[in-house]
């Protein structure tokens, strides 16, 4: 088999940040003591006037990128998802998305693939927590590809948006001329005729992955890619579980209240089917490698495979 | 115990460390290294705790606030007869009881899970409240990291516990002068500490050496006799102490070392140790 390419999407992040800074005088980019491992380490180093170091205070750095924002600013806050959408949920909740400021969250390192620093920095409920926030946008990019379109959009859309990223190395799958990045618009990436997998972030490629092996098996499986998770792309939802009749989806975050909650959400509405949800099943993380514990809460391809057979059988 | 004993167990538990990381492939060598004798001082010659009945009731309370440096922890832990020495090797490998940060359920000897800077401190004021609630005599320590207290509620924590009179209650620095991104000072500043929690009603105590035994016995002997505040203890360390190439050096903050550096680390370790036994 040909070695996929690698890369972490917060690699997108840091290198698009210096692109957009090149192009507007405007970006501004906040840290809270983690530049290196956010990546916007690149950033400070060739616009040292406009990158912040807050220090370790999270909390403290949204609401100064809340009022940076009232200036003209466009702000880039940066920290990993457990700080961003944890810590400071209600600064973030209050101070940008109440008075709906242009401030971009920059949140690096979600999901259970953080890996060794364990329970406490395996951030699987920001999804759940930033959706809850009115007019909050959603995007958890699925390579770094579209991590790099997703920056790009951010900027473009004058309004809070969440950023999700991860530590981990993911394979490179949106690297081809007719990748399109609309905010807001799921794209299907595989058809399929017996069940849907709508899937987001790292678990985008282990869905294409589940897909073959279920191909091989005799099951048609359509894959679909939401990076937008608020707001949804309800439209391609809604066809696709019409079309297959079932509905799966796979997520590196909480089934309360992540993209498998949204996709409920709206099927139970317009068009309900039988819905499998896989992500992290309402338990704390564990410290380990980041491959292995996706083998272990079955989040890998293998584990999408085994999920989605057992559901259509 | 005496000095030496001391040095020499500093120096066996900073194999512990070395040796954890680099089993791991991942955590934070630096504070961890810098706080060895504090954790030493602490759980073998300060706190009143027994490895044998680690959740006896009147036992001291230690929260490491600053819970990356688990590992400098659980090498104290285990050379303090907690738990084997060789389960320092599984540190952050699946099914480990030796969590990346301090975990309240799976490890013996940790008082209160940590890892999200900040809020260690605020539960060791609850654990103080309590027994001053319940007139309970035990003493309740926390430590925390220099770049730790650039966080706000570090310091709603201490304005409570001052305003409490928590004369129960020991707030340790590790002043190591560096945090993930570089020096304290030049990310944002939050000196001057001592004169910080002066203004926070706790009498304070500056440790020149804080990598030195003599020094620590002074600061908490003194500690002790304080009625009426709570103490702050701010200990002047080094970084990455005992690995010639670790100390003072940001980027050790939170990389394991390579074959190649774990060999010499252990080396220099070694050699610092037949030192000792000579003297
Ligand atoms: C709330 C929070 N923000 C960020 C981090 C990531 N982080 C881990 S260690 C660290 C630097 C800590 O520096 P310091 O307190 O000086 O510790 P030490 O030098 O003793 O290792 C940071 C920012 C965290 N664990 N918790
Ligand atoms: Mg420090």
């Amino acid at each position: 088999m040909p070695e996929v390419k690698k890369i972490a999407t917060r690699e997108g992040y840091g290198s698009t940040l210096v692109e957009l800074g090149r192009e507007h005088d405007n970006i501004v980019v906040l840290d809270a003591d983690l530049a290196e491992a956010t990546r916007t380490g690149v950033f400070q180093k060739e616009f040292p006037k406009r990158h912040i170091d807050c220090g370790i205070a999270e909390a403290n750095m949204m609401g100064i990128a809340a009022g940076l924002a009232t200036t003209g600013k466009v702000p880039f806050a940066s920290s990993f998802a457990m700080f961003a959408a944890g810590r400071a949920y209600e600064q973030v909740r209050n101070s940008i998305g109440y008075p709906h400021l242009n401030v971009k969250i920059g949140a690096s390192h979600a999901g259970i693939s953080v890996g060794e620093d364990g329970a406490s920095h395996q951030c699987n409920e920001d999804i759940a927590l930033m959706r809850t926030i009115p007019d909050m946008t959603i995007i958890n990019p699925s390579d770094v590809i579209e991590a790099k379109a997703a920056v790009r959009a951010a900027y473009e859309l004058d309004g809070p948006v969440y950023l999700r990223f991860g530590r981990l190395a993911v394979p490179v799958i949106n690297e081809n001329p007719d990748y399109k990045f609309e905010l807001g618009k799921g794209i299907l990436l595989r058809e399929g005729t017996d069940v849907t997998i709508a899937a987001t972030g790292l678990c985008v490629a282990a869905s294409l992955e589940a897909a073959e092996k279920l191909a091989a098996e005799g099951i048609s499986a359509e894959v679909i890619n939401i990076h937008t998770i608020k707001p949804l792309d309800t439209e391609i939802i809604v066809n696709s579980a019409k079309k297959t009749g079932k509905m799966v989806t796979a997520e590196e975050h909480s089934v309360i209240g992540g993209l498998g909650s949204a996709v409920c959400e709206c099927l139970c509405e317009h068009a309900p089917v039988p819905v499998c949800r896989i992500g992290i099943y309402d338990v704390f993380g564990e410290s380990g490698p980041a491959l292995e514990l996706l083998e272990k809460y079955g989040l890998d391809g293998q584990g999408i495979y085994k999920k989605v057979k057992e559901f259509v059988k | 115990m005496d000095n030496l004993e001391l040095q020499k167990l500093a120096n066996e538990v900073r194999k512990g460390i070395v040796t954890a990381v680099h089993s791991a492939k991942a955590g934070h060598p630096g504070g961890s290294l810098s706080a060895a004798e504090v954790y030493i001082y602490l759980y073998f010659e300060e706190m009143n705790i027994d490895p044998k009945d680690p959740q006896k009731a009147d036992r001291d309370r230690f929260v490491l606030s600053k819970g990356h440096t688990a590992p400098g922890l659980y090498s104290v832990l285990a050379h303090r007869g907690f738990f084997p020495v060789e389960d320092l090797k599984t540190l952050r490998k699946i099914g480990s009881y030796l969590q990346g940060h301090p975990c309240l359920q799976h490890t013996p000897g940790i008082d209160m899970s940590s890892g999200s800077l900040g809020q260690g401190v605020s539960a060791a004021v609850g654990m103080a409240l309590s027994a001053k609630i319940s007139n309970d005599s035990y003493r309740v320590y926390t430590l925390l990291g220099d770049g730790e207290i650039q966080e706000g509620q570090v310091w709603e924590a201490a304005m409570l516990a001052g305003h409490r009179k928590l004369d129960n209650l020991i707030v340790i620095v590790d002043n190591n002068g560096l945090q993930i991104d570089g020096n304290i000072d030049d990310i944002c500043s939050p000196y001057p500490i001592d004169e910080k929690f002066r203004a926070f009603n706790f009498h304070v105590i500056n440790v020149e050496d804080g990598n030195d035994f003599d020094a620590l016995r002074t600061a908490f002997k003194e500690a002790r006799e304080i009625q009426g505040m709570p103490t702050a203890i701010i200990l002047k360390t080094v970084k990455g102490k005992g690995v010639s190439f670790m100390e003072n050096q940001a980027g050790w903050h939170g990389k394991a070392p390579n074959d190649e550096e774990y060999k010499i680390a252990m080396e220099e370790l070694e050699k610092a140790g037949e030192a000792l036994c000579r003297k």
